[in-house]
């Protein structure tokens, strides 16, 4: 199953291409059978899965801290319980993906460590703070409505490990979109202090949403040949107009006003939105997003922090197997 | 600096009594019993267990994929072994 | 609208049930600062897990609190509308989360401490407490199970492991004197097989707490001087901050529902 190539990078070796064997890969994939772990797979599949997937694994576990942000500060004994269930879940999807990851060849602290050095990417949106409480309803509602349009594709992905993780994370998910939406009702229908709130959050956060779906597919550079290998399902631009034909309606029940006066509903009933200002985009990739430091500064913190606790529990495991082997030998 | 990699565990879960064991997923844990923890919290947080076996991925033999045809495809030309390879007449009922 | 504190009309039954959901809320406010800066994923969940097992104690018991004192009080009020001197946890649980050894142990003492009582409250003549200790006990058996074997991998793992959980343990030892103390206000309760009295406990609890202590080649301090004032009011410096950041919410926005 998971075992020769795990915690390390050997095995490349093992996909000299050849013309035949990617030809016989690609008709696997269009007869939507599923690539695991140990099958031929040529290193480009390899490669762009291992980025994908351990981007989103990174989003997950970067994506805790926004959120746990209000975990202390949470107004009620109930909204606390469940924003700490729900961005414990996170943890718990990025773990899962981390695994996925993993089956590819590289181990989970390859993948954190280029994180951590500032060469992996995550997704844009968790560079954004939350300032009021009402991010943390936005971040349900529209982050993880925007998060579960991209994810129920992921469960045919044709790379078993990742397709399973995400049926896992998607059937976890469920709650936090509705969540998220509960807390935005409770402050649109309270008072006019907390509707200018919930309006304030999304005004800040609706453009950064829409840009989590990537970059329009004129010139999105990995798109074709992750659709020829069933790893996308729906261009970035579908996925995006879904999101926003979904969210329209939601934000009128709400009572809220969606940041964009240019949006108008068309013949075919999508709604069209204005340019998005892609420059923005590109500055929080590279890194100058409001709270990019921060974030990363968090993750350097706590993985620095901890490292005398994991160096403790393998010493002790250590120990323990020389102690053993010790015993058996009298 | 390289962090140094904590071993990696298969979990498999029963979820119901007289149900098998099935594999739910990874961990990484430094020995058997944190392992079986882990495999608790993260695994089991929605009711999904009532037993957890873990297991060291890197005691996992398994069959080359490669060797596919080998292994598996012998067995499909046997078709001698399922029941619906013989005909009973109705009259005789269920059997 | 206002800002004001709550009263709360501490009859015995009342505040010795508000007393209790005040150590699960103030514990699991601390273990849910961990979350998303655990030492490693595995833990991350392990912690969020104990926190909220103790966030849903508090909640069952500041539900029955207010049910008993019966002055339209609710969960929320007693959690965010009373300030310092009037919450009645033990001062061991707002001790500040310090390093992963520091919150492990404060953790393995209390849970500890927790196992025996809840265990002990499934036979209090008051039905609803021993339905919430029945359920408790289980969730705090778990911590201490899984408390102790972090115990032992820190005090046997290396020379920095085992000198940050020394130094966790002769720092907090202090805190549990108070988890056995009795005041009048209990002693009734205690007698009329409603309240259970935590002195007897002692003995098991630091056989159990021994017992991990030496297989984590660490020791327990010789000095028994021991802390108290959490019961009635008199808390750390510690709690105040916990509870500016708690109550912020609430006492920014008053009375307003989320």
């Amino acid at each position: 199953m998971y075992t020769q190539a795990l915690n390390s990078s050997e095995g490349e070796d093992r996909n000299i291409e050849d013309a035949a064997r990617a030809a016989q890969f690609q008709s696997r994939i269009d007869a939507d059978e599923r690539i695991e772990p140990n099958d031929w797979m040529p290193a480009a599949y390899r490669k762009t899965l291992t980025r994908q997937i351990s981007q989103h694994a990174h989003s997950e576990i970067v994506g805790m801290l926004p959120e746990g942000n209000w975990i202390t500060r949470a107004p009620s004994l109930r909204r606390k319980a469940a924003l700490l269930a729900k961005v414990q879940d996170e943890c718990g999807h990025g773990l899962y993906l981390y695994a996925a990851a993993e089956t590819l060849g590289s181990s989970r602290e390859e993948l954190v460590d280029l994180m951590l050095a500032g060469k992996a990417k995550y997704s844009s949106i968790f560079n954004y703070p939350t300032l009021t409480w009402a991010e943390i309803g936005t971040i349900g509602w529209l982050v993880d409505g925007a998060a579960i349009m991209n994810q129920i594709p992921l469960c045919r992905c044709s790379y078993g490990p990742y397709a399973r993780a995400m049926i896992r994370v998607c059937k976890e998910e469920s709650f936090h979109q509705r969540q998220g939406f509960e807390i935005m009702l409770t402050l649109c229908r309270g008072t006019e202090e907390q509707k200018a709130m919930a309006q304030d959050a999304l005004n800040r956060w609706w453009w950064p949403v829409l840009m989590m779906f990537g970059p329009p597919d004129q010139v999105s550079q990995h798109s074709d040949t992750s659709t020829k290998w069933k790893i996308k399902r729906f261009s970035n631009d579908e996925l995006r107009q879904k999101f926003v034909d979904a969210t329209v309606p939601q934000a009128q029940f709400l009572g809220l006003t969606i940041p964009d006066p240019g949006m108008k509903q068309n013949a075919n009933g999508n709604w069209e939105y204005s340019a998005i200002d892609w420059e923005e985009f590109k500055q929080v990739l590279a890194g100058n997003g409001p709270c990019n430091r921060d974030r990363l500064a968090a993750r350097r913190k706590a993985h620095e922090d901890g490292a005398w606790v994991r160096e403790a529990a393998m010493a002790y495991a250590e120990k323990r197997r020389q102690r053993s082997a010790l015993q058996a030998a009298e | 600096m390289a962090t140094p990699n904590i071993p990696l565990w298969e979990v498999f879960i029963r979820s119901r009594n007289g149900l098998a064991h099935k594999h739910v997923g990874s961990l990484h844990a430094t020995d058997a019993t944190l392992a079986l923890q882990a495999a608790r919290d993260i695994y089991t947080r929605r009711g999904e267990g009532l037993s957890i076996w873990v297991v060291p991925s890197s005691a996992i033999t398994a069959s080359d994929p490669s060797e596919k045809g080998m292994m598996f495809e012998p067995a499909e030309s046997k078709i001698y072994r399922h029941p619906t390879f013989y005909d009973v007449p109705e009259e005789v009922g269920h059997m | 609208m206002t800002v004001a504190n709550i009263t709360v009309s501490e009859t015995p039954l009342v505040l010795y049930t508000l007393r209790r959901a005040d150590d699960a809320l103030i514990l699991g406010h601390r273990l849910s600062e961990w979350c998303g800066h655990a030492p490693m994923l595995e833990e991350d969940m392990a912690l969020a897990n104990m926190g909220l097992d103790l966030l849903g104690q508090a909640r069952e018991l500041y539900s029955y609190a207010a049910e008993v004192e019966g002055r339209g009080n609710d969960e929320d009020k007693f959690a965010y509308l009373r300030d310092v001197r009037q919450y009645r946890n033990l001062l061991l649980l707002e001790q500040p989360n310090g390093d992963f050894a520091r919150t492990m142990v404060r953790q393995f003492f209390y849970a500890t401490f927790a196992d025996l009582y809840w265990r002990a409250m499934m036979r209090s003549t008051d039905a609803t407490l021993a339905a919430i200790a029945a359920k408790s006990e289980k969730e705090s058996a778990y911590h201490v199970r899984h408390c102790s074997e972090w115990i032992v991998r820190l005090g046997d793992g290396t020379e920095e492991s085992h000198r940050r959980t020394q130094g966790a343990i002769d720092e907090l030892w202090a805190f549990t004197g108070e988890m056995f103390a009795v005041d009048d206000s209990e002693r009734g309760l205690i007698d009329a097989g409603i309240a259970i009295d935590p002195a007897p406990l002692r003995p098991q609890w630091l056989k159990t707490i021994t017992g991990v202590v030496d297989e984590a080649t660490l020791a327990l301090p010789k000095n028994d001087w021991m802390q108290q004032g959490g019961r009635s009011g008199r808390h750390s410096e510690h709690l105040g901050h916990l509870l500016s950041e708690l109550q912020s919410m609430q006492r920014t926005f008053p009375g307003a529902t989320w």
